[in-house]
Formats: C-alpha cells, sequence, structure tokens
C-alpha cells in the first residue's frame, strides 16, 4: 500500500510518501489513520487533529469507514485551498 | 468540455474565442479568471506563491465536478484551467468558462464550479513574504460557498 502526503501533511510527516504493509486488522480509512499516527511522533503530530485530514483512496475522497487494500494509493492531505 | 491542469499561464480571450468559434447556437458565455491577490494580512505583502496539488486525483476532480455542472444545467460547453508552481501577485491561477443558450444556466454553473473546485480540487496554496512562509488555511466561508449547492 502506497501512501502520498501533501502540503503541511508532507512538511510535518518529513516525506512525501512511503510504502506500507500495515496488519490485516487495518481494515477501514479510520484504522489506518490510527495505525500511521503509531509510526513516528511526526506523524501523531501532523495527524492528531482529525478536522485537519482529508483521505483519499485511489484519487477519490473518502469516508472514515471507507475500506483500505492492499495495492490502494492512499493520500492525506489538508483541507485543500486552491480556486 | 476540457479540463487542463498546466503551469503555463492562459489567455482568456482567446479560449473564449476558441470555444465559440462555429458554435452559433451558443447565446451566453461567462468566464470567472481568478487571481493571486496581495494579501492585506501578510505583513511586506505576499512576494509570492506557490500552488502544490495531486496530479492525478486532481484531473479527475475537476473533471468529476464538470460532469456535475453538465448534469444540473444545459451547457453547450465549458472549460476549466487551473494553473500550479510559483505564482507572483496579479497572475492568473485559474479560468473557469460556461457557454450555454441563455444566460442563467451559464451564470449559475460558473458559479457552482468555481465554488466546488474551490473545495473539492486537490490544491494547496503556500505564501511567500520576505523570509516568512504559511500554508494558506482553508476557509469556512468556501464550505458554505459551495454548500448552498448541495441537494
Amino acid at each position: 500500500m502506497r501512501v502520498l502526503y501533501f502540503a503541511l501533511l508532507r512538511e510535518r510527516i518529513g516525506m512525501a510518501e512511503e510504502e506500507i504493509s500495515p496488519p490485516a486488522e487495518v481494515r477501514t480509512v479510520a484504522d489506518l489513520v490510527i495505525w500511521l499516527r503509531g509510526r513516528s511522533e511526526q506523524h501523531d503530530a501532523a495527524l492528531a487533529n482529525p478536522t485537519m485530514v482529508r483521505v483519499a483512496v485511489n484519487q477519490d475522497y473518502a469516508q472514515p469507514s471507507d475500506a483500505v487494500r492492499p495495492g490502494d494509493e492512499i493520500a492525506l492531505f489538508p483541507p485543500v485551498t486552491g480556486g | 468540455m476540457t479540463v487542463r491542469v498546466q503551469r503555463e499561464d492562459f489567455d482568456t480571450g482567446k479560449e473564449l474565442d476558441r470555444m465559440t468559434a462555429g458554435q452559433t447556437q451558443i447565446g451566453a458565455v461567462v468566464t470567472f479568471t481568478g487571481l493571486v491577490r496581495d494579501f492585506a494580512d501578510a505583513k511586506d505583502g505576499v512576494q509570492r506563491m506557490t500552488l502544490e496539488h495531486y496530479p492525478g486525483m486532481t484531473q479527475r476532480q475537476l473533471e468529476t465536478i464538470v460532469a456535475e455542472a453538465r448534469h444540473r444545467w444545459p451547457l453547450d460547453d465549458c472549460l476549466v484551467i487551473h494553473r500550479y508552481g510559483e505564482l507572483m501577485p496579479g497572475d492568473r491561477i485559474v479560468l473557469v468558462i460556461t457557454a450555454s443558450a441563455h444566460r442563467q444556466a451559464a451564470f449559475e454553473a460558473g458559479a457552482f464550479l468555481v465554488d466546488w473546485l474551490k473545495t473539492k480540487a486537490p490544491f494547496w496554496k503556500l505564501e511567500e513574504d520576505g523570509g516568512q512562509r504559511r500554508w494558506v488555511e482553508a476557509k469556512a466561508s468556501d464550505d458554505e460557498a459551495a454548500s448552498r449547492w448541495n441537494r
């Protein structure tokens, strides 16, 4: 599973992407965010406030209850500010 | 229907001409151009802005938003161009053009596209002035503007 980070989250976590293999009990977006927070202090701080984190699975917006699977492209980023 | 995500500038007049050439069923064209503003809340004014985006998802999201606009209004054509990369105050960031037989559809679809892309398209603005850099925060007023189109 590939995880991409953008903008402020990328800077706080200190990387643009990482390849991960979470355990089988990580089934949903919400599970994955909790699991990612355990990876480092930077991950934990960057992902601590759920209102500042949006998640996309395979380039579509995802809800916390949506499934994540091996091979998915997961992106985590702050609320968008284009236009 | 066209969506372009690009580093380069665009020419609003040329895009409008291209869209309407020979299309005499079009009676109304609305264009919206978004510019980099010299933000008042930065101490010395913004000297530079960098727009980051999520390449694959950006194109996809913009196409989804355009498809939704076509579903809601009788549009003959529409165009969205959104730039990324380094921009200076006064530079053009985004262009939305909507064309329809009548003005109401063109006006409403244009406003809808701008409101939705501001809250859904994965772009992030980084402002720099002097030695300071800061990521622009999302505004609740943008969410409210987008939510008026919910149904």
